[in-house]
């Protein structure tokens, strides 16, 4: 199905079964432990051995020897697979650094061998015995020092956030020079870890020349194709399987080593092999959201319009890898006739950096929304008005290019009377509640809307139950559920007719889960298949598709109706298409809003932030199961709550490695920092996003919010941090003095 | 600390840090204490009653209760998520107690009664609390969820048996299931899709209290 | 992690003999942290002697009119045990300030009292570290060291106890019972048991080889308001940047032990005999001689303010 001209009326609109709050369908298996993740599939390829992968000692330089004698000799040693015995290896297209080093380190824990043993305790000793003697090299680690002469570079994340390596729009010196009010600060983001709770894990085996992995994988098709690369065979012969994922927020949009090593390792021992990255691995073997340092310039005249903005933005990365684009979202959030963006990238030899959720944009709006904050206050106008009063219904740099929905405006106002913005005290530092200090905090969120072609294969069975089987993956984000859905409504049968089958490379090619594109993409490729089905269904019965009905597990033309189970007949009926898209994409621009809202109290004593109240609206096209969408916010709302006040991945520069590299060191929220978690979704369909109508939300929630709760803890305290996390240290000695 | 004993503290420091070469093992040799390792792993029996049925399995003594339920007794729905104490998503029963599965050896709990979220309920028979994490979408990966209900369960258990916790305001009252205690005894519980808001409402209607 | 033969002993001074007896041999009782370190091979011991079946797990008035506490019993009851929540405030509020319930529900009153350093170089088998591998240098001195230590460290480690209860302990001026592998009982101040960690940080207590923690005792109860004020990023389950156990009389007077800080629970009886000038002083003393690293100066003004916060508390709760 080509989609190229705006949704009109069709079968979704319904809304029976989608934009109802239903409970996940994968609920009741996720909820008792049935659900097989990949490492837990005793019920495939007997005889699974246990990999252990060892990572890098050192993160840059070269390994001498491997001295595997006493390793190999251990108890229960199967094989062992290094770069020396893993012959000739490729690189997968997404990934920067090879995923088994040797005899060149590129970054420390980069996997180096994989020891198979019969058993996970086996395999786990025998590594220890491995020895490593390295040369190590000088490596570029500082992110500050190395950005001094770092080039510009545009890029793309790939995930819908993109800019050249500089950007002009009118004169933005000269508007800048010539503002009467300004602002010119500099504002870093650290290096931050995905920790999903599932590491990264996969189970391999061969069956001749054909491979099958387990493996938990965000986007099938791309894996499919790495693993093949990297492996040097054709990716008909690769299948994955993934078909619940314990999280991946952009940590498993690529083939990392657990896949690769299972696969080596199982060729090795001429067994299926599983493996899993330990969690102390994790930090450093896999990428990682790479650290910013941003330096916004805004420039307003004295009723609050803003004259000139820049944003520049600098990160590192490993040789051929790219910039965090965090000035993106500056492009297109915020009125204004002068502009400028840039991007510089640093060569660095740290981990490879690459997609977190909401890559440029989580980082960009951190520091753009204090950006605003402070300009607002410099101004004297309230900063949800600020924002109102610049808000663009167009692309500043291209008028003529309007957003498809773009309600901002909305959100904040809307968010402001339910909050009880009006209560908030615009001097810092007034509120007081025992021994909290309390503020209020508002940022913008924004995060672009992505069109991908999608594609589902839909079945209807002699008992007519309708199956989907697309290779579109359900990483919490709820995917089984709205696809549940999509089917139910477009076939006319109840959401218990339906059976979703996703992230097996043997199913049609998907959107895949990334770039908060999941949702709309994927049920707009169900759809099509669905529509498809339907004219399939509509012939056999001699039916005139136009006027068929399909409703209430029957199918009605005129005054004939036929149960769906008997118009399949008993052979079933099943249809595949994709959605394709046009360049709608290209005529609007489509984009996702929220407003943000955090109150924090700050320990007048200590330091400690603590969030009492959040709130987002959103406004994101047609959503299509409110209870999942709902969960997609506020979970990305707790991980902006981390990036704010926690999340820092330590660079030890002299070494060059990330130190805090597990679960209790790189602290992520816990219950007890997040409340109760308030979100609306603003009334909105977006006929030019699918026809669907849909569009993202997972990232939107995120976008944002850090710059919200920096401005609550400034409204607390006033003290400004402009560097992230805000931990208590970097304003403690500006608090009051106590005695 | 003198200017002698910072010099040595930094000649340390650029020692290590400067050394052109280096070896290193992949995890050292021997530590202080350390001794060759003997060759042969050990195996033991061990009785367990899972989820009410008595179970045999020999067991190398290295394997933790995690990977035996996991590996040895397929019973997968206990999740590992980090294998070092910091995350919560192995949380088990035993002897009605919730406790990090992969903290502790599967021989330490010869006889003892493991209860697993294979144990609380089925998908067609689901705990009330399995039911409520369902209504209340208090999961969205699924991975921390086990996790996360066998300790909703036991510290629903906990606040009625008046065990403490960090906000019990006072010590020497009976705790009741306020969110705030709620929250901060699940917080060995790590959900990094953020479902906390969710899992909070879900606990609050199987306690019957407002959420 | 290591092969290893395990046995369960019955009796406190056959554990301690079968420690003598197997060369590299361990005792776990909990597990929490011993485990964490063993898959690190951080901890290789040859020979496991798993304690929990020796009866250690009551708590028992004292002649004294205190409390012994069994070196068995878990956190959880330690923390829950009705005499404790009333005559030993600080000790149940430390416990529960750390860890989690999980934790807590494995985690002994031993082995809490023995868990090792947090710093993240230690647990980096890669890293140089004087503690796991003498004499192989100190990797932490000159690398990140917020969560470290600001007094008491050497050139040789900088590492920090982490844990919670051994603090509220040292406030309390408890004492810690053991039997030697021939039988023999002592008994050691808390203020003794744990070192500093000068030019040997991998010897970290006062225990001898084989020697087995059997109870810690309280002396009769102090009175007084019971604060434990503890400092972290995150609002649970997160180690102490810094904390503060104090007990505080009606008159002012009192004592305070800071966590977080050194290589042991750190107390300086000087610094509560000013309490009375408030806490820029008594911090001041306490905290005499500090030598933090640029990462965790912040400490300093830090422990001054948290200690404030804790005599505040203990006014309002007074």
């Amino acid at each position: 199905m080509k989609f190229d001209t705006p949704a009109g009326t069709n079968p979704i609109d319904q809304l029976k079964v989608v934009g109802k709050p239903t409970d996940r369908i994968d609920g009741p298996l996720k909820t008792t432990g049935t659900a097989p993740y990949a490492y837990e599939r005793h019920d495939v390829a007997s005889g699974q051995a246990y990999g252990y992968v060892i990572g890098a000692g050192i993160a840059k330089g070269r390994i001498r020897a491997i001295d595997l004698a006493e390793a190999k000799a251990a108890p229960g040693v199967l094989a062992i697979v290094t770069a020396d015995n893993a012959g000739k290896l490729g690189k997968g297209r997404m990934n920067t650094a090879k995923l088994l080093g040797g005899p060149d380190i590129d970054h420390y824990h980069q996997a180096i061998a994989v020891v198979v043993a019969e058993t996970f305790e086996q395999a786990r000793a025998a590594a220890a015995l491995v020895r490593v003697d390295y040369a190590r090299a000088k490596g570029r680690f500082d992110l500050d020092a190395a950005l001094k002469a770092a080039p510009l570079k545009g890029d793309s994340s790939g995930e819908g956030s993109s800019a050249p390596p500089i950007d002009r729009v009118g004169d933005f010196d000269a508007a800048f020079a010539a503002a009467p009010v300004k602002l010119d600060a500099r504002y870093t983001t650290p290096d931050q870890s995905h920790m999903m709770m599932e590491p990264h894990a996969s189970i391999a085996a061969w069956n001749g020349d054909e491979l099958t992995l387990w493996t938990s994988n965000q986007m099938i098709a791309w894996g499919r194709g790495d693993v093949a690369r990297t492996l040097g065979i054709p990716k008909e012969k690769v299948r994955l399987i993934s078909p619940y994922i314990g999280g991946g927020f952009g940590g498993k949009l690529f083939v990392r080593a657990d896949a690769i090593m299972a696969a080596l390792g199982a060729k090795a021992a001429g067994r299926p092999v599983k493996v899993a990255l330990t969690r102390p691995l994790m930090a450093n073997n896999t990428t990682h959201r790479p650290a910013t340092t941003q330096r916004i310039r805004l420039g307003c005249s004295r009723d609050g319009r803003i004259t000139a903005i820049a944003h520049e933005s600098g990160s590192g990365d490993l040789p051929g890898g790219g910039p965090e684009t965090a000035v993106s979202q500056t492009k297109l959030l915020y009125a204004g006739a002068n502009r400028l963006t840039a991007m510089r990238l640093a060569v660095l030899d740290l981990p490879e950096g690459n997609a977190m959720r909401a890559p440029g944009e989580a980082p960009g709006m951190m520091a753009l929304e204090i950006a605003m904050d402070e300009m607002a206050e410099k101004l004297g106008i309230d900063p949800v008005e600020f924002r109102i009063l610049n808000d663009t219904q167009v692309d500043p740099a291209k008028p003529e290019r309007r957003f498809s929905q773009r309600q901002l405006v909305e959100c904040l106002r809307l968010g402001a009377t339910r909050f009880g913005w009006d209560a908030r005290n615009p001097k810092p530092a007034q509120v007081r509640d025992g021994r909290w200090l309390v503020g209020m905090g508002v940022a913008a969120g924004f995060r672009n809307n992505l069109l991908m072609k999608s594609a589902a294969r839909v079945g209807i069975d002699a008992k007519g139950m309708v199956t989907v089987a697309t290779d579109m993956t359900d990483i919490g984000t709820g995917t089984y559920t709205i696809i549940a859905q999509t089917a139910a409504e477009t076939m006319g049968v109840p959401l218990d007719r339906v059976i979703v089958l996703l992230g097996d490379s043997s199913f049609p090619e998907s959107a895949g889960s990334g770039g908060q594109w999941g949702a709309n993409n994927s049920t707009a490729g169900v759809y099509a298949a669905c529509m498809k089905l339907r004219d399939s269904v509509a012939q056999r019965l001699g039916f005139n598709s136009a006027d068929v009905t399909f409703a209430g597990g029957k199918v009605m033309s005129g005054n004939r109706s036929v149960p769906l189970a008997e118009a399949a007949g008993p052979a079933g009926l099943s249809a595949e298409d994709a959605i394709e898209y046009g360049d709608l994409d290209k005529r609007y621009q489509q984009s996702t809003f929220a407003g943000h809202f955090v109150e924090v109290g700050v320990d007048a004593w200590t330091g400690e932030v603590r969030v009492r109240r959040m709130l987002a609206v959103c406004a994101a096209g047609r959503i299509l199961n409110p209870k999942a969408a709902r969960s997609q916010v506020i979970g990305a709302m707790t991980m902006g709550v981390g990036a704010a006040l926690m999340e820092e991945l330590a660079v030890d520069k002299r070494f060059g490695f990330f130190v805090n590299h597990d679960l209790a060191s790189y602290e992520v929220p816990v219950h007890a920092d997040i409340p109760h978690q308030d979100v609306i979704f603003l009334d909105e369909v977006d006929p030019i996003s699918s026809p669907m109508k849909a569009k993202g939300v997972g990232e939107l929630g995120l976008c944002g919010v850090g710059g919200a709760i920096a401005n609550s803890i400034y409204n607390a305290t006033g003290v400004r941090v402009r560097d992230y996390p805000i931990t208590l240290d970097k304003h403690l000695q500006f608090l009051p003095s106590v005695a | 600390m003198d200017d002698r004993e910072q010099s040595a503290i930094s000649r340390r420091g650029v020692l290590v840090g400067g050394a052109a070469t280096v070896a290193v093992t992949a995890t050292p040799a021997a530590d202080a204490q350390g001794v060759r390792p003997a060759p042969q792993p050990v195996t033991m029996p061990l009785t367990l009653e899972v989820n009410g049925k008595r179970r045999t399995i020999e067991v190398d003594t290295r394997t933790t209760l995690l990977d035996a339920l996991r590996e040895k007794l397929e019973l997968t729905g206990t999740k590992k998520g980090c294998d070092h104490g910091q995350c919560g998503a192995c949380t088990v029963l035993v002897d009605g107690k919730r406790i990090n599965s992969c903290l502790t050896l599967a021989v330490m709990h010869q006889g003892d009664k493991v209860t697993t979220i294979e144990g609380l309920g089925t998908p067609d028979k689901l705990h009330p609390m399995q039911a409520a994490f369902v209504r209340h979408d208090g999961y969205q990966c699924g991975y921390c969820t086990p996790g996360q209900i066998c300790s909703a369960v036991a510290v629903l258990g906990e606040i009625k048996a008046g065990v403490p916790s960090h906000v019990t305001a006072d010590l020497t009252a009976r705790p009741g299931p306020t969110n705030d205690e709620m929250r901060e005894r699940m917080s060995g519980n790590i959900c990094r899709c953020g479902a906390y808001s969710n899992i909070l409402e879900a606990m609050a209607d199987v306690a019957g209290v407002k959420a | 992690m290591r092969p290893f033969t395990y046995e369960r002993a019955t009796k406190p001074a056959d554990a301690a003999a079968a420690a003598v007896r197997n060369p590299g041999a361990k005792f776990i009782a909990g597990g929490t942290n011993l485990l964490d370190l063993m898959k690190l091979e951080i901890e290789v011991p040859r020979h496991l002697i798993d304690v929990n079946g020796l009866g250690l797990d009551t708590i028992q008035p004292t002649a004294e009119g205190g409390l012994r506490i069994g070196a068995l019993v878990t956190n959880t009851d330690l923390a829950a045990d009705q005499r404790v929540r009333r005559d030993y405030g600080v000790l149940s509020r430390a416990i529960v300030a750390g860890a989690s319930g999980q934790l807590r529900n494995k985690a002994t009153t031993a082995g809490n009292l023995l868990q090792r350093t947090r710093c993240p170089y230690f647990y980096d088998t890669n890293q140089a570290c004087n503690k796991r591998r003498p004499g192989s240098g100190c990797a932490a001195i000159g690398g990140y060291s917020r969560q470290l230590a600001v007094i008491g460290s050497s050139s040789a480690c900088i590492a920090t106890y982490p844990g919670d209860m051994a603090v509220a302990m040292r406030a309390l001026d408890a004492a810690v019972e053991t039997v030697a592998p021939n039988g023999a009982v002592r008994t050691i101040p808390i203020a003794d048991f744990h070192r500093l960690p000068g030019d040997t940080p991998h010897i970290e207590t006062a225990l001898a080889p084989g020697e087995l923690i059997i109870a810690v005792t309280l002396p009769r109860p102090l009175g007084g308001t019971h604060v434990y004020r503890k400092v972290r990023d995150r609002a649970s389950y997160a180690f102490a940047l810094v904390s503060v156990a104090a007990v505080i009389q009606r008159d002012g007077s009192g004592r305070v032990a800071v966590g977080g800080i050194a290589h042991k629970p750190w107390r300086v009886e000087a610094a509560e005999r000013r309490l009375a000038e408030g806490s820029k002083v008594v911090a001041a003393t306490l905290l005499a001689g500090a030598k933090p690293t640029q990462d965790n100066a912040f400490k300093v003004p830090l422990v001054e303010r948290t200690l404030a916060a804790a005599l505040h508390d203990a006014r309002n709760m007074a």
